[in-house]
């Protein structure tokens, strides 16, 4: 590597005094023509002042788009392809300026790739074009393109970057990118010869917390002398903040998978909480929003063809692209509460009503509903999972000092957060939910006061299978849309409202956001889901031997309850 | 119903003749090409039927009889499958795929010697007195915390399926070294026979047979005891069980431990009989497939639950081959018709025929509607 790169400062040298008029066309057609003769081409590709007219010529020619033409009594010319392509597949030749590459008679001359020889390139040229590839894109306007150039940097350890890299130091800006900046001048003087530099480079990473820097710290480690202290000094403060990154992650998580359980949860905490029917069919009603997301979702893409029991479904397609088909979710909110909302009714109307004195039979009758509305989506979507796809404003993520917050977790948050503050409201603030508190504590009373507890049972039967529904479209972005998608979440979903404390809105909350933690931080400490989840199960089991009527406890004189 | 106790076990009696005398007879002596032939197939699926009524007795002993409805049968049904499997196991010997004294799967994951829990199973006494010690070791301490804490009602249904759960993700792991995802199969010796001869799995039928037998008079007896009064009036007020002073928990306590007992011993006579036990028998939906059992036959007789097994399964056995599509379909309906429209279950129906006539015969019809004795109240 040195040897090449003394070479190349030879030539450098050779042919700096006429560098300066030669355009980057110029000089890497040359290059182009030069074929076999190596060292010449890194030579020229180095002699020019790295532009942007450079970098998409060399991008070109690495990738193949730059081909030698050899066309009768005419010298060998290097040409590029427009985007020009006609019936034949054919495209007009240009030359590396840019301009029309003409025949006799002064037409474009088109050309079929699949007829060309690309100009080749062999590994000591693509490995000199990469190099300045890597230069040129420190200094790129694009802000992500800048951030990878200077990681790829960081992690080559090149000391002969190092002057372009202090440069960069010196112009940039973005806080970001300075402290990646920072983190590849010290990870890249760790390769240095002299020990000082390297000692002051281990405090850099240590202080920036490089979690990159790792490997290259633990092999310095090993070694002996001021160097290897000063490595491992740096690498018990990258340890901390591993474990900062990671207690934040695992809280991150935890509250997401809380705010994931409570989506679930809450519609539960209304059927089962408040009205005291057990549905065995709620985990259905949250695939039933699931898969109209899903329906949603085809509507405004490729469009969708279904074929239960022999009967045909073709729902029409939007061909909806861009901005207009990352909507499809804004839409799709509303239509799953509404779906699962109409299909609790109907379940309420045909089965519940006759079981409210029977709760131990609701759950057999509801149990019967969920198997065959398991099978029946089955039948309808297929055994298999359905493809549905996060909206763009929804599938990136935020890192945040090496803690990565996804934006579809961020937004769960946000959304239980929505929807517990909405039914908050509707329960307390409306007359509707002053007519469903007032069932829920005493039937019969209700009735003799003159509310229709008939259709206060069916709205709020309604109510609760909605807001599955709209669980259902949040967990299609985090998670699988199958047949089974109900079952995964309904033990955890009945576990949360008993801890919680059935009939409590709020225990419901505080159990999902303490069912969450546990479990992603058990997951964390035991470094397995499997046994995490197992010994979230078995604290429950201990945790109602304390507390057996949950968190918040609803006292009531009956005996029964 | 209906049925006086001496015309039920008389009509008991002559369906233990047919299926433990006569099927098993006609299996041995009776040529293959006669009409009276029964085939070895029909012995192993039958065999299978009646250790599922094993463990629908034991659903209904909670469910029927102390109105506890356990989600977690289908664990002790299994939990005992897993004892006697671990027996099998080891009775395979060098004849296994790789030829190790060890279970295939240990040497699988890379074990070289038997974990110290596996060793003392080589015998057969010990896996025995395990398949009931085990799981009925499990329901005394889990009933213990649940009935303390008095969790009754749909919550112990719910912690019961969440402590299935959490059983069946133990059993799916690796680490556990009980088989994993596969679980057990692939068995060859039970006692020094070869599980898969005829003679076998005939007198596996057999045992079976008498098993279900035993413990249907077993709890038969057990019912009407003044134990059995008792369990019953739990079922129907439990405070004012409690008012009366005696104590609920631990009569709960008891039921729930002989019925882990009794799951078990089903498990233990279902898996040679079908030859593989995995964690998938384990699942809380299992448990509700033998709630169904009980439901469709008549809960609250301990003929009803054993009917409703047979049947079902009788069912599932056709109904998955001829129209695999409809069968969770059909079943999940069965279900819901049951629960709605004849909660006392198939057993009702010649009393409530014959309270029809009785109403039709009656010259007001007003004084004729006798309710059903016995009937649950919830």
């Amino acid at each position: 590597m040195t040897r090449l790169f003394s070479l190349i400062a030879c030539v450098l040298f050779a042919i700096s005094p006429n560098s300066f008029s030669v355009t980057p066309a110029e000089a890497v057609a040359k290059a182009v023509l030069l074929e076999d003769k190596t060292d010449e081409q890194v030579a020229l590709i180095q002699s020019v002042a790295p532009d942007q007219a450079l970098i998409d010529l060399l991008t070109l020619w690495k990738e193949g788009g730059i081909f030698l033409l050899e066309v009768p009594d005419h010298a060998k010319t290097p040409v590029r392809l427009d985007d020009t392509k006609d019936s034949d597949e054919k495209q007009g030749a240009l030359l590396l300026s840019g301009q029309p590459f003409t025949d006799a008679a002064g037409k474009q001359v088109r050309l079929l790739a699949s007829d060309l020889n690309a100009a080749e390139t062999d590994s000591d040229l693509r490995t000199a074009m990469k190099s300045i590839l890597d230069l040129a894109g420190l200094a790129a306007p694009d802000r992500q393109a800048r951030l990878q150039a200077v990681e790829t940097l960081g992690m080559g350890q090149d000391p002969t970057r190092l002057p372009a890299l202090r440069v960069r130091l010196s112009k940039e800006t973005d806080a970001e990118i300075l402290s990646v900046i920072k983190e590849a001048i010290a990870l890249t003087e760790l390769k240095t010869e002299d020990p000082e530099t390297i000692v002051a480079a281990c405090r850099a990473l240590g202080n920036l917390g490089s979690i990159r820097s790792q490997d290259a710290l633990k092999a310095i480690a090993k070694s002996s002398g001021a160097t290897a202290r000063a490595a491992q000094e740096a690498l018990r403060k990258i340890e901390q903040h591993l474990v900062t990154v990671n207690t934040w992650g695992t809280l991150f998580r935890g509250l997401s998978l809380g705010s994931v359980l409570l989506v679930a949860a809450l519609g539960l905490a209304v059927t089962f909480g408040l009205m005291g029917v057990i549905n065995m069919a709620h985990g259905e009603m949250i695939a039933i929003g699931a898969y109209t997301t899903y329906v949603v979702q085809c509507i405004f893409g490729p469009g969708l063809e279904l074929s239960p029991f022999g009967l045909h479904i073709s729902f029409p397609s939007l061909k909806a692209t861009g901005w207009l088909y990352d909507s499809y979710f804004i839409i799709a909110i509303p239509l799953s509460f509404l779906t699962a909302a109409l299909a609790g009714i109907a379940l309420e109307r045909c089965v519940i009503r006759f079981l409210y004195r029977r709760p131990l039979e609701s759950l057999l009758a509801t149990w019967g509903v969920s198997l065959v509305l398991q099978q029946l989506f089955r039948l309808t979507f297929g055994a298999n999972n359905v493809q549905v796809s996060s909206p763009r404003w929804l599938s990136g993520h935020w890192t945040f000092n090496d803690v990565s917050l996804g934006w579809n977790r961020v937004f769960v948050i946000g959304f239980a957060v929505a929807i517990v503050v909405g039914v908050f409201l509707l329960l307390a603030r409306t007359p509707l939910g002053l007519l469903i508190r007032a069932v829920m504590q005493n039937r019969s009373m209700a009735a003799c006061m003159g509310v229709r507890t008939e259709r206060v049972n069916l709205l709020t039967f309604g109510l609760g299978s909605g807001l599955a529904g709209l669980a259902g479209a949040f967990l299609s972005q985090i998670g699988n849309v199958g047949p089974s998608l109900g079952q995964s979440y309904i033990v955890d979903a009945f576990m949360t409202v008993v801890v919680g404390g059935v009939g409590s809105l709020f225990g419901t909350i505080f159990s999902a956001l303490g069912i969450g933690m546990a479990d992603q931080s058990l997951q964390q400490i035991l470094g397995n889901p499997v046994l995490g989840k197992i010994l979230v199960l078995a604290g429950i089991i201990l945790f109602l031997q304390w507390r057996p009527a949950g968190l918040f406890v609803t006292r009531s004189r009956s005996l029964d309850n | 119903m209906n049925t006086t106790p001496r015309r039920e076990s008389l009509i008991a009696g002559a369906i233990a003749l047919v299926l433990l005398v006569i099927m098993p007879s006609l299996n041995a002596w009776a040529p293959q090409d006669s009409l009276f032939y029964v085939s070895n197939f029909t012995i192993n699926v039958w065999g299978k039927y009646l250790a599922y009524g094993i463990l629908a007795i034991s659903v209904d002993l909670l469910w029927g009889f102390t109105g506890l409805l356990s989600l977690g049968q289908a664990l002790f049904f299994s939990l005992g499958g897993y004892m006697i499997g671990m027996h099998l196991m080891l009775m395979i010997g060098k004849l296994g795929q790789y030829k190790s004294d060890l279970p295939d799967f240990l040497v699988f994951l890379g074990h070289t010697y038997l974990p110290a829990f596996w060793a003392p199973f080589s015998s057969f006494l010990f896996a025995a007195l395990m398949i009931f010690l085990l799981p009925m070791l499990l329901a005394k301490v889990f009933g213990y915390l649940a009935f303390r804490s008095r969790i009754k009602g749909v919550y112990f249904s719910i912690l019961t399926q969440a402590l299935t759960y959490g059983a069946s993700l133990m059993f799916f792991r690796n680490d556990m070294l009980m088989g994993g995802n596969n679980g057990f199969t692939d068995f060859k010796f039970l006692l020094g026979n070869d599980v898969r001869s005829a003679a076998t799995q005939r007198s596996l039928y057999i045992v079976t047979g008498i098993a279900l037998l035993a413990v249907y008079f077993g709890c038969r007896w057990l019912t009407r005891t003044k134990f059995g009064l008792v369990q019953r009036a739990i079922r129907d007020s439990e405070t004012r069980v409690l008012f009366s002073g005696y104590s609920a928990a631990n009569y709960k306590l008891f039921v729930f431990v002989v019925a882990a007992g009794i799951a078990a011993l089903g498990g233990a006579l279902y898996v040679p009989q079908v030859g593989i036990i995995n964690p998938s028998e384990m699942t809380p939906d299992k448990s509700l497939e033998a709630v169904v059992w009980v439901a469709v036959g008549g809960r609250g007789t301990l003929f009803g639950p054993v009917l409703g097994a047979v049947v079902i399964n009788a069912l599932k056995s056709w109904a998955t081959r001829a129209i695999p599509d409809m069968w969770l379909i059909l079943l999940g309906s069965m279900f819901l018709f049951v629960v709605l429209f004849l909660p006392e279950g198939l057993i009702s129906i010649p009393a409530r025929i014959r309270a029809f006539r009785d109403r039709r015969k009656k010259v007001s019809p007003a004084t004729a509607s006798a309710p059903v004795p016995n009937a649950p109240v919830s």
